[in-house]
């Protein structure tokens, strides 16, 4: 022992970094979340917490499974491929609860015009209309169905 | 009871394995959804696109975003014959409520919907100090705001200005791919409310997803490909002029 007679400083200092390891390794274990390094430098519970937050848009699928009717309409029309929420809004509510939220119909001048105004900047094979030389301020819905918008098909509904 | 040496080497490594679990947590909400088997990204077809706005509104009412933020928008390029490097590009209100109608006929016009790029190689979750900012294994680069500081490094780095700190959060926030949608079978809302198709939710993992037939037969490309980023939202029919 007497290589280390006078080397008690040294393994005084030794033991402070050994307590202060011991601080951290403890101070670091309830700091860092459980989940942090699950699957990268992030806390893997987020991807979790972020897939849970609520829906708004129930999906054309949703819809379809109640109103049969008007996608047999739609079908048959130019609008085939527009989704359902695309022109009435989020209505996840009322798809979980039909019976309480009831969808408000969309005011189709603001409608129609949104997509089918005409404008040199749209596509040129994307069906477009002056609103006022069109319809002379009468609503869409006079001559249009929007869910089968052809003229074929008939006046409003 | 008496546990046996024997048992008790069995007893361990199972124990062990339970307690990994138990620390792990349930990190997915949705039951049937492997993110291994995901490789998330989106088709846009401009000629497809008449900016109508729907998807913009359709992200800010599901996802809550803050008035005058946007996690999608739309910009309408308007390309003269002799100034390609000097588009003049509009995008009022994100392209919100729809463009102003342009007159003159016989000039280039085209709308192009904005959104994060869900990069392979994001340079927003690699300056991150904290590791709020990430790619998810299936390819979706998500922000854990409850983690993030709000230093806005991320804002910065990202080369597409897909990115903004939350007005009320004081955190980042940015297009999640809806995640929380995807993740249960639905496509995202922009997706659900464009009437034209003219964005697609795609997944590159999937043999039968229609992209890969797309991919190979357009002339697709991607927002500055020279920042390598390995962006995944796939542009068909994109102008030089666009940046």
């Amino acid at each position: 022992m007497s290589v280390f007679k006078d080397a008690g400083h040294l393994f005084r200092f030794a033991g402070l970094f050994v307590l202060a390891f011991l601080v951290f390794l403890v101070v670091r274990h309830y700091v860092v979340p459980k989940s942090f390094g699950q699957y990268g430098h992030y806390r893997g519970a987020a991807i979790g917490e972020i897939a849970a937050r609520p829906v708004k848009y129930a999906g054309h699928e949703s819809c379809e499974s109640c109103h049969a009717d008007v996608l047999d309409v739609k079908k048959a029309g130019k609008h085939a491929h527009v989704n359902c929420e695309a022109c009435h809004g989020p209505l996840a509510k009322h798809a979980d609860d039909p019976a309480s939220v009831t969808p408000v119909l969309p005011d189709t001048a603001v409608l129609c015009a949104r997509c089918h105004t005409a404008s040199a900047a749209k596509p040129k094979g994307f069906p477009q209309v002056e609103p006022e030389d069109h319809s002379t301020g009468l609503p869409c819905g006079t001559c249009h169905k929007p869910h089968n918008p052809g003229m074929e098909a008939g006046g409003a509904k | 009871m008496k546990i046996t040496r024997r048992q008790m080497l069995i007893l361990l490594p199972a124990a062990a394995v339970a307690w990994e679990s138990v620390l792990a947590g349930t990190p997915e909400e949705a039951p049937n959804y492997r993110m291994t088997e995901h490789w998330w990204s989106m088709l846009i077809d401009i000629p497809k696109c008449i900016g109508c706005g729907n998807c913009v509104r359709a992200c800010q009412a599901e996802n809550d975003v803050p008035e005058g933020y946007f996690r999608t928008w739309v910009e309408r390029y308007n390309v003269s014959d002799e100034q390609m490097t000097n588009p003049q590009v509009i995008s009022p209100d994100g392209g919100k409520e729809g463009f102003p109608v342009a007159q003159e006929d016989g000039e280039k016009y085209f709308f192009v919907p904005k959104l994060c790029n869900h990069c392979a190689d994001s340079p927003c979750t690699q300056v991150c100090p904290v590791g709020a900012t990430f790619i998810s294994p299936d390819g979706v680069v998500l922000v854990d705001q409850t983690y993030c500081l709000g230093c806005a490094y991320c804002v910065q780095a990202c080369p597409y200005g897909c990115r903004y700190i939350h007005p009320q959060k004081k955190v980042a926030d940015k297009c999640t791919l809806c995640y929380h949608r995807i993740t249960k079978g639905l496509t995202t809302a922009c997706c659900e409310a464009c009437p034209t198709g003219a964005r697609q939710l795609a997944d590159l993992k999937n043999p039968n997803d229609p992209i890969h037939e797309f991919l190979k037969t357009h002339s697709v490309q991607v927002l500055k490909p020279q920042m390598a980023t390995g962006a995944k939202v796939f542009y068909n029919d994109l102008d030089g002029s666009v940046r």
